[in-house]
């Protein structure tokens, strides 16, 4: 079992081992991979839990509702394969800022957190806004040959490529 | 298919679990979860992100549509439209350069240690998806413009699906040979 200690596998390797784990979501769960819903979900639940009031009359909410699914457990599930990919490999480690980071924007922890909030506001409307992610659209929807995916995955690299230049 | 299997909700829960807890182990084992890596990425200059979705689009393609082929799946494509999936792409674009994860690679990113992931990162996305909740009301006749729906290439050509995925599989393996010569 040594392979499960080294740090880094082929993405060629890694890739084949996601899309024979999405064969299994298909066929024992009849989903696709899919991670963006399961935060639509959390803010519902969130908003429900600061505000004390149901969020079940708003639309965006009918269609997703605050609660655990499927989907949800799967992100959670991540976090958890992660942490022992990491664990077993020897390279856990807390860590504020990203190397590439620390070498442009420099040691300062605040920039980044404030950034990455930022970010993940963007990300997270656009998202929902084109209705998938680089899970659901970037890797099923193109799987299956998706008119929507493929055209919302390149628009995310064209759009993140054009971004990233301007930002470094 | 199983649709006893999946009609359980609890074994289906426990089953969402264990499948994510698969893909989180390969995202970090791939170097995914870094934001180095995806920034690389959308600079050019590591194609680790693209090796990983193209390869997994080429596996997964050949066995969902054998699967399907046996009846024991069915497709599940999202519906788009051009107000829908071309504004939401160009978004998702800017947070993903800007944050340097996206959804899952996120949740990686997290698990192997980041705090920029789930201090600043997690929460955005989050506070993201509640915005988009709160304008989606208001923005549904936009996101209808355009709308071409839930169609796949293969059925909007009017083709046999196996016309469109081998050569499609082709020029991604071509693809990946050519990154590779550049030494990407």
């Amino acid at each position: 079992m040594a392979f499960l200690t080294l740090k880094l596998w082929s993405p060629y390797w890694v890739g084949i081992g996601i899309g024979i784990l999405s064969w299994f979501t298909f066929l024992l769960s009849d989903k696709p991979i899919g991670c963006s819903t399961a935060f639509t979900r959390t803010s519902g639940i969130l908003e429900q839990a600061l505000t004390g009031k149901s969020v079940t009359n708003q639309p965006y909410y009918q269609k997703f509702p605050a609660k655990i699914d499927w989907e949800w457990m799967f992100v959670f599930g991540i976090i958890i394969g992660s942490f022992f990919s990491a664990v077993f490999s020897g390279n856990f480690q807390l860590n504020w800022l990203p190397d590439l980071w620390m070498a442009r924007f420099g040691m300062e922890v605040f920039p980044r957190i404030l950034t990455a909030f930022l970010g993940g506001i963007l990300l997270g409307i656009g998202a929902r806004w084109a209705g998938g992610c680089t899970s659901g659209h970037g890797i099923s929807g193109t799987l299956q040959l998706a008119v929507s995916s493929w055209i919302a995955a390149i628009l995310f690299f064209v759009s993140g490529i054009l971004t990233a230049h301007l930002i470094y | 298919m199983l649709k006893n299997l999946h009609s359980k909700k609890q074994t289906q829960l426990i089953l969402g679990l264990f499948m994510g807890i698969i893909f989180g182990f390969l995202l970090q084992k791939g170097g995914a979860g870094k934001y180095d890596v995806i920034l690389g990425q959308l600079l050019l200059t590591d194609f680790t992100v693209i090796k990983i979705m193209l390869s997994a689009v080429v596996t997964g393609m050949i066995g969902i549509y054998i699967l399907k082929g046996f009846g024991l799946a069915q497709l599940h494509p999202k519906p788009g439209s051009i107000g829908m999936t071309v504004i939401g792409g160009i978004i998702f674009g800017l947070g993903f350069a800007v944050l340097g994860y996206c959804p899952g690679t996120i949740s990686a990113a997290i698990g192997q240690g980041n705090l920029d992931a789930l201090l600043g990162g997690l929460l955005g996305i989050v506070v993201g998806s509640g915005i988009f909740a709160h304008l989606y009301p208001g923005l549904q006749g936009f996101l209808k413009k355009g709308w071409f729906g839930d169609i796949t290439f293969p059925e909007y050509f009017k083709l046999n699906p196996w016309v469109v995925i081998l050569p499609l599989c082709l020029v991604i393996i071509l693809f990946f040979y050519w990154i590779e010569s550049l030494g990407l």
